[in-house]
């Protein structure tokens, strides 16, 4: 990150919505999913690229509220598959395949009969994994449920990457005594001022004495 | 395996009476003619996946298997101690199994490592694969990385040129993904008939046939078999069927494999 970003970084972070909204978008997109497939449950994974593994990012259904955060590795088992190789995949009867149901259970205390997992990808960077358990089974299986799947995938990438870039931007703020940290300050003061024209005022003479200094 | 060709840059008045190539082509190209009494038998296919259970009953055993790794910036092949990390690449060799039963299959585990350095190791992996010289090299998998996409584009044109058949899975993400947009590869999305011997030539590229990927049941990891849907399942029906027909027709280039595909396709051909 160029120092130029950081200080943009930080105006944003004084600015942004709370980690909170961006949560709550993301349980709304699984629950939306999981209602969409008459699921069991639908959860969103997202990739930590520093430490490589998946971790539980929203959950409805099976699991909800005691799962989050959970971490896997990122290159093995049906998720890891997923996100590594971009290919969005369906599997039914789970339970047969051996080493799925005893990781799954040790790490979720249920093992699903059905998956449906897909990719969230933005641009060319892989985010994470949307996954729907055990779907309804009352009506046939087609392409058309992947191809909404999908679409579902790529609303929750949208989400996926506001949130990724509002911890970037906090964690600029959150870095202490630095430039950025203090520009980030202003800009939340400035927000919360109740006279914000006065403020607003001063930091415009203090642009002009900057961009007096820069010429 | 095929041997490597020396490339020939220009052609000579004299040379031309001397690269006759032997045409035995039929008037009509027919299934009966490009599959009948097919195996795939001297035919090496390789499965570039999460590795392939060889012991699986519908896997029926395997040549070779061989894993990429990083070793720091390096990408090294060796011997592949894990097996299949996921299940996925056992299921796509028995789906090959399944149609060219007397194929040599062969793994190269390219998956495993986690998300870090993965499209390193696909293009190591590949570049392992068509330097062996398998006539057919399935790859269910794609990568969105562009800074890839022209190294993997030059990969593509190799095995183009020298003989090796890449069967590709095709995305149905909107987002930009290789290889199998290429059009060196024979790229393959899924119908929903339940025919494993039933695919569609595309008239709408760059997705360019159509093959069985719905509701398929596959091998597994730990000798199971699962039920599963997925464009990466259509890709190694496409793998199958093209060993079948090169069995049958030795030295088919992929310029030609494709041909055919297309010949014999259900909405061209048809099944004659």
């Amino acid at each position: 990150m160029t120092e130029r970003t950081s200080y943009r970084e930080a105006v944003a972070a004084g600015m942004l919505p709370s980690e909170e909204s961006h949560r709550a978008l993301l349980q709304s997109i699984v629950d939306v999913a999981r209602a969409i497939f008459d699921a069991k449950a639908a959860s969103i994974f997202l990739l930590d690229a520093d430490a490589d593994e998946l971790v539980f990012e929203a959950i409805s259904g099976e699991g909800e509220g005691d799962l989050i955060g959970m971490r896997i590795p990122s290159g093995t088992g049906i998720a890891g598959w997923v996100l590594v190789t971009g290919q969005p995949i369906v599997i039914d009867d789970l339970s047969r395949d051996p080493r799925h149901a005893r990781e799954t259970a040790a790490s979720t205390g249920y093992v699903p009969k059905s998956l449906m997992a897909v990719p969230l990808v933005n641009g060319e960077t892989s985010l994470g994994v949307l996954q729907v358990l055990d779907r309804s089974t009352d009506r046939a299986f087609s392409l058309g449920e992947i191809d909404l799947l999908i679409l579902f995938a790529n609303q929750a990438s949208i989400g996926l990457d506001l949130l990724q870039t509002s911890r970037r931007a906090r964690a600029v703020a959150d870095l202490g005594e630095g430039g950025p940290a203090v520009v980030a300050r202003i800009a939340a003061l400035l927000e919360e001022t109740e006279d914000e024209t006065a403020g607003l005022r001063l930091l415009e003479a203090l642009e002009a004495v900057l961009a007096r200094l820069a010429s | 395996m095929s041997e490597r060709l020396i490339p020939a840059w220009s052609l000579t008045a004299e040379a031309a009476g001397s690269i006759g190539i032997p045409a035995e082509w039929p008037e009509r190209v027919t299934r009966g003619w490009a599959l009948d009494g097919a195996t795939g038998e001297g035919v090496d296919v390789c499965i570039l996946d999460s590795g392939v259970d060889g012991d699986h009953p519908l896997v029926g055993g395997l040549e070779s298997a061989v894993a990429v790794h990083l070793e720091g910036d390096e990408v090294v092949v060796g011997p592949d101690l894990l097996g299949d990390v996921c299940g996925h690449g056992t299921a796509c060799a028995g789906i090959v199994r399944s149609l060219a039963p007397a194929c040599r299959l062969h793994s190269v585990r390219v998956l495993g490592e986690g998300n870090t350095g993965s499209a390193d190791l696909i293009l190591g992996g590949l570049r392992h694969a068509i330097e062996q010289g398998f006539e057919v090299v399935n790859l269910s998998l794609s990568t969105t990385k562009r800074r890839f996409a022209e190294l993997l584009h030059e990969l593509a044109d190799a095995a183009y040129f020298r003989g090796t058949v890449l069967v590709a899975s095709a995305h149905n993400l909107p987002v930009e993904s290789y290889p199998w947009r290429f059009s060196s590869v024979i790229s393959v999305g899924s119908h929903e008939g339940t025919d494993s011997f039933e695919w569609f030539a595309n008239p709408h590229p760059p997705v360019e046939f159509f093959a069985r990927g719905i509701d398929i049941d596959v091998a597994w990891a730990g000798g199971s078999t699962l039920r599963c849907t997925g464009n990466s399942f259509a890709a190694p029906h496409v793998a199958g069927l093209s060993a079948l027909v090169i069995s049958k027709h030795p030295g088919l280039t992929p310029f030609q494999l494709k041909s055919i595909l297309y010949l014999t396709a259900s909405n061209t051909g048809g099944p004659t």
